[in-house]
């Protein structure tokens, strides 16, 4: 198992050592799960499962909130999508980050302030509790649940390149181990496990990702305009890849397709249910802030290397070498990583990978979790008097039950589109769950029928609109193949002209929030106002859990 | 220890503040006010920045594709510009966050944590 061999097999398919690589990540596990249960030892109360005990720095969180969002899909996506089609996958990146500043200028601290556990708490803060709850959790599962498909369909497709293991039953008992460990370290280590795995795969994946880049930009003199000449004489679309439209460019539609994208992505960031849990990890509100601050700063800067990395291997790799590898514009990163550094950096990277779905996956774990068993055991079966550990008992419960269903649903969305799977979440998020948050932050006049509304009119017309959108049938069909989830051409049941429904979907969120409030009465004036004084002032905030 | 940490929380949440009080203060509103005279604006004006980088990516390809120099052209450089600005964004805020709203916040929270006791 070495270069030899490797290099002997035909082009791209099983570079590099699968023994290597699962050396290396085996190492991380390994740590990280000695890390996670040594964390663990202090977890007694709810908030320490939910919330690690509230007792993370600004700067920790900071660097958690960067490994939960810097998934597969911001890595191997965005560098395959720079690779292939160029300018139009820097979009995507840009959208990644901009979205941020909706999060740390109107949601992070204001939602620190108000929630303990959950996104639901804040929703339901000064409404009617047990419907808004349910409607916020149902949001917050089918939320997580595309999440964390991609994520598994992801580590499916990265098998087949990085172990070698080319077998479908193979790739599904890789699915399988992935799905346990993700479950060992929510169960063992809560939230704190969690957000310390978290860390530990934020910094290695930031430091691999600076090392590449460097290491590109080295080979060509440190010059970016270089390593772009580089990558338009490898292209078979030459100069096309330096300017926007290569892939959403070729009509009206592809171009209005790409705006609905857009505006999905900017406004998905603050919705996402596993990304607001962060900020209940942190003692005050400053310090969600603080998170906020260097979440952006790292993450502007990982995205910054994925230019240089995404346009470094269109040039060293080639497009076409890319797009024929066994993991498709996905394998764009650990190919270039093997060129660059061989055996070694490609073990490396590709552990980096690994540990990145497994840390994502974890997250989202434990944000299903709590939400089903806060939100809708705790609050509206037990209706808050079943107690905080038959609470932690259920969430650990519910998270083997997730475990389960992410192995089975990851073997069989195993080979589907990472992206579509992503971007699904990301308009859902903006759809039903932005408005409400939005709503009941800023709107005075905001009551439980238009929560309702916004929630399950955006959650049932995003979903809706995906399932009859060209991502699921109908796609260009190229040798036979129809780009869609269904790649059978003969089945086409689509009427929805966009691949992303945000567009569509999250005006209707709005705007269903805003009808379902005027045709109201209902109005909760002192709940408003204790909802507003402690959103700004962090009076009567959650505490850190204090040990003695 | 850890129903002492249990108790801190159920404490917490019912904490005997006169919210509606403070909501109606001078305090209070002028907080808000200065918070939303602040946070709205730049909202606005990184969205509509975004949205331009958007639109302008869609349908002013000839222009986005202009080179500037070697291979570096328009489209690019609004993207880095993109980043900047969001740089930017993150530090006057949380700058105008820890030296002028962080003071005012954390006065009005004393002072309702002294009255309740």
């Amino acid at each position: 198992m070495s270069t030899v061999t490797s290099a002997m097999l035909p082009a791209a398919t099983n570079v590099g050592s699968p023994g290597l690589n699962i050396a290396i990540f085996a190492l991380f596990v390994v740590i990280t799960l000695a890390i996670v249960i040594r964390a663990s030892r202090n977890n007694r109360t709810a908030a320490d499962y939910y919330a690690g005990g509230r007792a993370f720095s600004g700067r920790q969180n900071g660097i958690a909130i960067a490994g939960d969002y810097l998934s597969a899909a911001s890595f191997l996506g965005i560098a395959g999508a720079i690779a292939v089609n160029g300018y139009d996958g820097f979009l995507y990146s840009i959208g990644f980050l901009v979205a941020w500043l909706v999060a740390l200028l109107l949601v992070a601290e204001l939602l620190r302030n108000t929630g303990r556990f959950t996104m639901a708490d804040v929703l339901s803060f000064r409404l009617r509790q047990r419907p808004v709850r349910v409607a916020a959790a149902i949001s917050t599962l089918v939320v997580s649940f595309f999440y964390l498909l991609a994520q598994m369909a992801g580590a499916g497709g990265l098998v087949a390149l990085l172990l070698g293991v080319e077998a479908r039953v193979g790739q599904s008992v890789v699915i399988a181990v992935v799905g346990v460990i993700m479950v060992g370290y929510v169960l063992i280590g809560g939230m704190k496990g969690t957000t310390w795995v978290q860390i530990i795969k934020a910094t290695m994946l930031i430091i691999g990702a600076f090392v590449m880049t460097v290491w590109v930009l080295a080979l060509y003199g440190f010059n970016l305009s270089a390593v772009l000449a580089g990558a338009v004489q490898a292209s078979p679309k030459g100069e096309a890849i330096l300017g926007p439209g290569l892939q959403y460019g070729a009509s009206t539609t592809s171009k209005i397709d790409f705006i609905s994208l857009a505006l999905a992505l900017v406004l998905g960031t603050a919705g996402l249910p596993h990304v607001l849990m962060r900020f209940y990890t942190v003692p005050t509100s400053k310090q969600a802030r603080k998170s906020v601050e260097w979440a952006i700063w790292l993450i502007g800067i990982f995205y910054l290397f994925t230019l240089v990395l995404g346009y470094g291997a269109g040039a060293l790799v080639g497009p076409a070498t890319i797009s024929a590898a066994p993991g498709g514009v996905n394998s764009a990163a650990p190919l270039l990583a093997y060129e660059l550094g061989g055996t070694v950096l490609l073990g490396i990277i590709a552990a980096v990978a690994f540990a990145t779905i497994l840390a994502v996956v974890a997250g989202l774990t434990i944000t299903a979790s709590a939400s089903y068993a806060h939100d809708i055991y705790g609050q509206v079966i037990k209706k808050g008097e079943g107690g905080a550990d038959s609470e932690v008992r259920v969430a650990r419960m519910t998270a083997v039950v997730i475990g389960i269903v992410a192995i089975i649903g990851g073997i069989f969305a195993n080979g589907q589109n990472i992206a579509f799977l992503v971007a699904l979440a990301f308009a859902i998020a903006a759809s039903a769950n932005l408005p409400t948050i939005l709503y009941s932050l800023f709107w005075k006049r905001f009551n439980t029928r238009g929560a309702l509304w916004s929630i399950y009119g955006g959650l049932i017309s995003s979903v809706v609109l995906i399932a009859f959108s060209p991502t699921v049938s109908g796609g260009k069909v190229t040798a036979g193949k129809a780009a869609s989830m269904i790649t059978d051409p003969s089945i086409d049941f689509h009427w929805f002209p966009l691949a992303n429904p945000g567009l569509v979907s999250i005006p209707l969120g709005f705007i269903l929030g805003w009808l379902g409030t005027v045709t109201s009465k209902e109005h909760n004036e002192a709940k408003y106002a204790e909802m507003e004084v402690r959103s700004l002032t962090g009076a009567g905030a959650e505490k850190q859990v204090v040990r003695h | 220890m850890s129903n002492e940490a249990l108790d801190r929380e159920v404490a917490a949440s019912d904490s005997g503040y006169r919210y509606a009080e403070v909501q109606q203060s001078t305090e209070f509103t002028d907080l808000r006010r200065r918070f939303r005279r602040f946070v709205f604006p730049l909202t606005a004006l990184f969205m509509a920045w975004y949205f331009l980088y958007v639109l302008l990516s869609s349908f002013a390809v000839d222009f986005m594709s202009t080179k500037v120099f070697g291979e570096i052209n328009v489209g690019l450089i609004f993207g880095l510009l993109q980043f900047v600005s969001t740089f930017a964004i993150t530090v006057i805020y949380v700058r105008w966050a820890n030296r002028h709203f962080d003071p005012a916040a954390e006065a009005l929270r004393e002072r309702m944590e002294g009255s309740a006791q």
